[in-house]
């Protein structure tokens, strides 16, 4: 079978697996939808400007934050810790002793969880019209897509690197976690900006997560233009590679000892 | 006949650890051939390093006319592996697990002539995590199977299993060889490697201690016949037997001329008016050959 043939049939097959274990389904999928209705429902009254320069009640604002939290949930910590998991179990060592190139192993996994992060993001943002004044972003569409695009393309990057640290399964919801809710909170995700303090721009500056959110935003509420943020999108670019770059050099297929 | 493996000089050292130290082995293609030995001995080690997935220190190795510390997808589309220790996808079902890797062939079994050749047809549609353990690992059996390899790797196939199912794995086995399929297995049991293998080689501590057909392994060993007895304390002069006796003045001797030796001994003792106590002539079983083989090793790299 020829190499994207074998990707699609990894999709497949990834996908019956993802929607048995009740587990991945229920973090990596019905997670983020929570969160988006716990938040908008205690912080959902207020007024606030967002990236794009429109003012929008904070409930808006979550469905655009929640539809970026998706794809990270969906792409680095799905990834992350599925894959900590496979490893623990010794199928990436079984795959590796098959013909199936790795990439195609690999890269099957990665659509699998972009093609979540899209239904996730479509389901927030349908929900987002239907009851929190979200309208659809149909205007900026390409500038939406190509940012949910680069996005999960990223965080899968840097899903599959940080398995480069993560010693055994059982560790790893503990650091996949540990590695990003932090940045979650200090990245305009769970917690709308308005002037935060300078470190906190620092932080949203240096990590990929900030600029994500940005880009989301702009991309969902930009009045006029075409909702493309460019800087924040090669910031996220440039995170992805360096994932990318690490992953290739120190992901390991057999378990860490 | 062709080679389907052959290996001169392997060595694999793990830091301060030589856990394969120069081995040679040769396996013909059609032929069923036996890795036995203890745990710790370097089973795992070798067939790995067969197999691709380890880097050897030094030595030649060639499997299937491909090195495959370098061999690519066209090398792993010819072998099977089962490996000791691996899972699958526990959410699949048994069909859908030997679909997907026989998927990965070029030229695939049916999935559900494989599924009832190990055994499992009654559990097609249960998911793996409902397997118990010996299920699971007919599963791994069945997945090394599914691309119809021309050379199977097992390690340990049947550790873990219970008589039955020990027995349709051999019967897999011989399916197999019946088919001229080469298999390379490892074993830690005398009577698997006996019943499966046309050749064996034992290994201990990284070195091959014997080697041959089953039937004339430890050939010399087997031969021996063990006289053993115990003298009395207050029996002087007692004659040295190439032996220094045990505290409790027991010999243990090994004699490939039991007649003779058993003639030496009585005229000796009837010569004294001295009685042979607890005399007891006996021929090692196969195990025993085994145990000796693997032990006389261990002894000897301990005292290094
Ligand atoms: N990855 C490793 N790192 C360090 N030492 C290792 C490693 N793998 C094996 N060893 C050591 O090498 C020696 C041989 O191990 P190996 O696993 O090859 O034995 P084995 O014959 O397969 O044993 P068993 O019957 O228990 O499976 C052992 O002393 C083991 O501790
Ligand atoms: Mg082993």
């Amino acid at each position: 079978m020829s190499g994207p043939g074998q990707v699609v049939r990894q999709v497949l097959f990834t996908n019956k697996a993802f929607w048995r274990n009740p587990a991945s389904a229920f973090f990596t999928f019905a997670f983020p939808l929570m969160f988006l209705v716990i938040f908008t429902t205690l912080f959902g009254e207020d007024e606030i400007p967002v990236v794009g320069g429109v003012t929008v009640s904070v409930s808006t604002f979550y469905v655009a934050a929640i539809s970026a939290f998706s794809v990270i949930s969906a792409c680095y910590t799905n990834i992350a810790i599925s894959v900590s998991f496979q490893r623990d179990a010794g199928i990436l060592k079984r795959i590796r002793g098959t013909p199936l190139p790795s990439w195609a192993f690999l890269l099957g996994r990665v659509v699998h969880s972009t093609i979540i992060a899209v239904i996730l993001v479509a389901i927030c943002a349908l929900f987002g019209a239907a009851f929190y004044d979200a309208e659809l972003p149909t205007r900026t569409l390409p500038a939406f897509l190509v940012t949910l695009l680069v996005g999960a393309a990223s965080f899968s990057a840097l899903g599959l690197a940080i398995t480069a640290v993560i010693p055994n399964a059982d560790a790893s919801p503990a650091i996949v976690n540990a590695s990003i809710l932090p940045i979650l909170f200090l990245s305009d995700i769970f917690i709308p900006f308005d002037n935060p303090p300078a470190w906190v721009d620092f932080v949203g500056k240096v990590f990929p997560v900030r600029h994500f959110s940005d880009a989301m935003q702009a991309a969902y509420f930009s009045p006029t233009g075409s909702g493309f943020s460019g800087v924040d999108l090669l910031v996220m670019a440039v995170w992805g590679l360096l994932g990318l770059v690490l992953a290739a050099r120190y992901f390991s297929w057999e378990p860490r000892k | 006949m062709t080679v389907a493996i052959e290996v001169r000089g392997l060595r694999k050292s793990y830091g301060d650890v030589e856990a394969v130290r120069g081995i040679d082995l040769t396996v013909e293609s059609g032929e069923v051939f036996a890795l036995l030995g203890p745990n710790g001995a370097g089973k795992t080690t070798t067939v790995e390093i067969l197999e691709g997935f380890r880097r050897r220190s030094s030595g030649d190795v060639s499997v299937l006319g491909d090195d495959p510390a370098t061999a690519g997808a066209e090398f792993r589309a010819r072998i099977g592996i089962v490996l000791q220790s691996t899972g699958v996808d526990p959410y699949l079902t048994v069909r859908e697990t030997v679909d997907l890797y026989g998927g990965y062939y070029p030229n695939a079994r049916p999935v559900d002539e494989v599924v009832d050749l190990v055994g499992l047809s009654e559990k097609r549609d249960t998911r793996v995590l409902k397997l118990s353990g010996g299920q699971q690992q007919r599963l791994d059996v069945a997945i090394a199977l599914a691309g119809d390899p021309e050379l199977l790797f097992l390690d340990e196939p049947t550790t873990g299993f219970d008589p039955g199912a020990r027995r349709n794995a051999w019967e897999i086995v011989r399916n197999l060889s019946s088919l001229r399929k080469t298999v390379f297995l490892t074993t830690h049991y005398m009577d698997e490697a006996q019943n499966l293998a046309n050749r064996v080689a034992v290994i201990s501590n990284g070195e091959i201690v014997a080697e041959g057909p089953p039937s004339t392994l430890g050939g010399r060993h087997l031969a021996a016949t063990v006289v053993r007895f115990r003298i009395p304390a207050a029996v002087a002069d007692v004659p040295d037997w190439g032996q220094v006796p045990a505290s409790d003045g027991t010999f243990e001797l090994r004699t490939d001329d039991p007649t003779r030796m058993l003639h030496d001994m009585t005229h000796w003792a009837m010569e004294r008016d001295v009685s042979l106590e607890a005399l007891d002539v006996s021929r090692p079983t196969l195990e025993d050959v085994y145990l000796e083989l693997t032990h006389e090793l261990g002894a000897t790299a301990g005292s290094e």
